[in-house]
């Protein structure tokens, strides 16, 4: 029953929504003319930006309703429902006697795509992809050459002996639907991926090639466009082609690294403003891309190159709610330029001239099935040769199944310019078949197949320091080794790699401190924050589960121990934030979040090691209350633990601690602390990282 | 050099260590040249001062460990067939030889033959157990002189509390396998041996 209200109010908001769009492509009745207009109305005013925050309004809710309707989100994935609506929304635009609008490409490149690539780019795991690259990259050229030249090949062929309309399709036109058609989508790929949880090296396979073939792709496109246009192809050509593809993949990529150098190199200064930092980070990466697509060189390798450059650099620099702001907004502008892109794309369907050609459509899905397949199965043949882990024919299917098509290769048909290609709508009509039959077909079966075939699914770890030890210690050892069999493996050229990188770039890039510190301290002193939040969390609603206590009281035991012996420590720590809370202030500036940021990192280097410790105090179950304490505690049990330390001690002294104190000092920000409010959303968050909902 | 190296290796050498290594002909002849290489006092056996002239040992924070994991108990000199056992720890474990059955019992490469020698790595004394000192050393190796000892050893304890089930503040070779059942050891611990 409530469910069913729900949809109605669904139904009705999208209705009004339609309606307010469609109204919106009147123009609006000059004001009348009587008198002094008290109330008019001037739709021409705002009438752009008004339309595009309805559309974002739309696809927002779209996102909202399909949460609350878990039975359809659990069979089919959102792309499909988003294509849906997108019908519905088209069509209704038409019913009303309108033009529906159709996915600008400039629109579609400029603003929609580059959310997505950055936030893939920038949260990219960078050692499976590494571990993997020769494999990717394989697949990633010498495939998408493979599929275009046999589908280009294949649908020439066919067209040739049908003759009648499909006489006019010569090579070449069918070489470029061949490039447009057969690159993988990095968008669709994420879309239906993220919600099948497969293990981590199909998901990278998958969608590292989808990422890298856009090298391939945008050399193969605008070659085939030139040669159209051109009217004649020499060998010379062909040659300056290859030559092209090395220009735009490394250009891409030395673009993309010289932007993410230059951001690290600025958030190292951003110490005072704080509040700008995330504005760089997604500055710099647009400009990377923006620059690379002036050259014609790839904008999405330029944008991954940048992204991964500059994450470790600027994770170093930044605040924490930076970090925090950065996740958060490049989570949400990708989802909502996914939701966005997939709704035009029904909207488009329902606009754009369409040609339907029986036989081109149909024998375009086959091919592009048949050719992933057999493209698949014959690289991995080659590339098992190579690899340590063997490619199963498990991974194989999934690879190959996996292979979806997307919004990309419609914007690319889109920009076909009509006098060279006069069987554009033909075209556009096939990859919008093409597009709608991998994302509903493949999209929707992949899930239950991956089932039946008992694909690995992704490990749901905890990070584990012991993990993380173990790992680095088996490096060192097989980099060891190496040497001693005088063997120059990938592991040899990492170890140089990490060992130039410590000792020149990180002291440029990376301010004070930090830069000499080995990862393996970064990493648990994240882990330790993280859990010491998560206690202080669940000492709110004071209720340990009994598999908690075990452990904690353990760490007690020992960290009791440990207390006993730095008594004066904690007494001057304690000492020294008494003074720096009563000189607080509690105004808001724009330019500063915190008034005494400065302060803060001043003492950070010499009192960091302390901070830890004190946090790690804070793991205290409250076990050591003791009954003068209890009298005077304070209702919110969350600072219960520092506040009984302090107490204990200040009480000896003759102070009186005051509530403010107490939760002064706990929100006091250390240095790579979330003081935010939403603390456990966050750590649940950071767990599941790509899942974008 | 190549051919006088393979001239002092005999063909019955060859297949014995073949059956117990699992290396292929042309894998122990060519690291059989570079174990002459590296013999600089050309006796046949390798002395730990021709392991330390290594250059990427040097650098290694690990190197004195992995130099000792070469000798045997008390011995200061290795020959081939020990050179050759140790290595074959790092071969990539194969899918048809997880079905072979050998006399022996598991073929050196197989993945507990792998953490054993890792985690004898670690347990310096044998006793079969990683103590929150030995824990502590490697760490000390790994990170450096600027990391202060209490920070060590909070995550030294961290380390152990996490790992440890039985509750005997070590390390035991079981919970070391236990705590690495995630990581993928077969591919971490190869070494591509080229043919």
């Amino acid at each position: 029953m409530l469910k069913m209200r729900m949809r109605m109010k669904m139904l009705l908001l999208l209705g009004w929504c339609c309606g307010l769009v469609c109204a919106g492509q009147n123009r609006s009745d000059p004001r009348g003319q009587t008198g002094f207009p008290v109330l008019s109305i001037n739709y021409d005013y705002v009438q752009m930006p008004f339309e595009v925050s309805l559309w974002i309004l739309l696809a927002s809710l779209m996102k909202l309703g399909f949460h609350l309707l878990p039975v359809l989100s659990g069979v089919v994935p959102e792309s499909c429902l988003l294509i849906v609506v997108g019908l519905l929304v088209g069509g209704l635009i038409r019913v009303m006697g309108k033009n529906p609008p159709v996915l600008d490409s400039q629109l579609f490149f400029l603003c929609l795509l580059p959310p997505i690539i950055l936030d893939a780019g920038y949260f990219l795991p960078i050692r499976p992809f590494t571990e993997n690259a020769g494999t990717i990259l394989t697949f990633a050229v010498l495939g998408t050459l493979w599929n275009v030249f046999f589908m280009g090949a294949v649908l020439y062929g066919a067209c040739r002996l049908e003759a009648g309309r499909l006489a006019s399709v010569d090579l070449l036109s069918c070489l470029l639907f061949g490039s447009i058609v057969s690159a993988v989508d990095p968008v669709a790929v994420l879309a239906v991926f993220e919600e099948i949880h497969i293990n981590e090296l199909l998901h990278i396979l998958v969608f590292g090639e989808s990422l890298l073939n856009d090298a391939v792709t945008v050399v193969l496109y605008h070659l085939f466009e030139e040669f159209a246009h051109a009217g004649e192809v020499t060998v010379g050509d062909v040659f300056l082609g290859v030559v092209c593809f090395f220009v735009v993949a490394l250009g891409g990529v030395m673009v993309g690294g010289v932007y993410g150098v230059l951001a690290a190199f600025t958030s190292r200064f951003t110490s005072h403003t704080r509040v700008i930092e995330p504005l760089f980070v997604f500055l710099y990466s647009y400009m990377a891309y923006l620059s690379a697509e002036v050259f014609h060189l790839s904008g999405i390798m330029a944008l991954i190159a940048c992204g991964v450059v500059m994450r470790p650099y600027v994770e170093a620099n930044i605040s924490h709610k930076s970090y925090t702001t950065i996740k958060y907004f490049l989570k949400m502008w990708s989802s909502v330029s996914e939701t966005l892109i997939f709704i035009f794309l029904g909207v488009s369907t329902v606009a754009g001239p369409h040609t339907w050609n029986w036989t081109f459509v149909s024998i375009t899905i086959v091919l592009c099935l048949v050719s992933r397949v057999l493209g698949v199965v014959g690289l991995t043949y080659i590339i098992n040769k190579y690899r340590m882990v063997k490619l199963s024919g498990k991974d194989q299917f999934i690879v190959a199944y996996g292979g979806l098509r997307g919004a990309i290769a419609f914007s690319l048909a889109f920009l076909l310019s009509s006098d060279d290609f006069p069987m554009k709508d033909m075209f556009l009509t096939a990859i919008i078949t093409v597009i709608f039959f991998t994302v509903f077909v493949q999209g929707m079966t992949i899930r239950p197949l991956v089932d039946l075939l008992a694909v690995k699914k992704k490990k749901q770890s905890k990070c584990s320091i012991n993990e993380e030890i173990h790992t680095q210690f088996l490096e060192h050892l097989l980099a060891g080794i190496e040497g001693v069999c005088g063997h120059y493996g990938h592991r040899h050229w990492r170890h140089k790699l990490d060992r130039f990188n410590k000792r020149y770039i990180k002291r440029c890039l990376i301010r004070g401190e930090r830069s000499q510190e080995p990862q393996l301290i970064s990493f648990y002193n994240k882990m330790e924050l993280k859990q010491a939040l998560m206690l202080l969390e669940s000492n709110s609603s004071a209720n340990l589960s009994a598999g908690d206590t075990a452990a904690p009281q353990q760490r007690s035991r020992k960290t009791l121990n440990i207390s006993k012996e730095r008594e004066e420590e904690i007494r001057k720590i304690l000492r020294a934030n008494l003074q720096k809370t009563r000189q607080r202030l509690r105004s808001y500036s724009r330019h500063t979040l915190m008034p005494d940021a400065e302060d803060e990192d001043e003492d950070w280097s010499e009192t960091r090691i302390r901070k830890q410790r004190r946090m790690s105090f804070m793991t205290l179950p409250a076990l050591r209350e003791s009954p003068a304490v209890r009298g005077s505690r304070v209702e919110s049990d969350r600072p219960s633990v520092l506040f009984t330390l302090a107490d204990e001690r200040l009480e000896s002294r003759g102070h009186k601690p005051s509530v403010t104190f107490c939760l002064d000092v706990e929100e006091k920000p250390l240095p790579r602390c979330v003081s935010d409010p939403g603390a456990d959303q966050l750590l649940e968050e950071d767990e599941s990282l790509h899942q974008r909902h | 050099m190549g051919s006088r190296a393979s001239s002092l290796l005999r063909e019955e050498d060859i297949d014995e260590i073949k059956k117990e290594t699992g290396f292929s002909h042309s894998q122990i002849t060519r690291l059989y040249s570079r174990f002459h290489s590296l013999d600089k006092g050309e006796n046949g056996a390798l002395s730990r001062e021709d392991f330390q002239r290594i250059p990427e040992l040097a650098i290694n924070p690990l190197g004195d460990r992995i130099i000792n994991a070469f000798f045997p108990e008390g011995e200061d000199q290795v020959n081939f067939r020990g050179f050759m056992r140790t290595l074959a720890h790092f071969r990539p474990v194969e899918d048809n030889e997880k079905n072979k059955d050998m006399i022996s019992g598991e073929p050196l490469n197989s993945r507990t033959n792998k953490l054993h020698f890792a985690f004898q790595l670690y347990d310096l004394d044998r006793d079969d157990k990683i103590s929150r000192d030995e824990l502590l050393q490697v760490l000390r190796m790994m990170v450096g002189v600027n990391i202060s000892d209490e920070q060590l050893g909070s995550i030294a304890d961290r380390t152990i509390q996490e790992a440890d089930t039985n509750g005997d503040m070590c390390i035991s070779f079981s919970e070391f396998t236990k705590v690495l059942e995630k990581v993928d050891v077969e591919q971490k611990m190869s070494i591509r041996f080229l043919h």
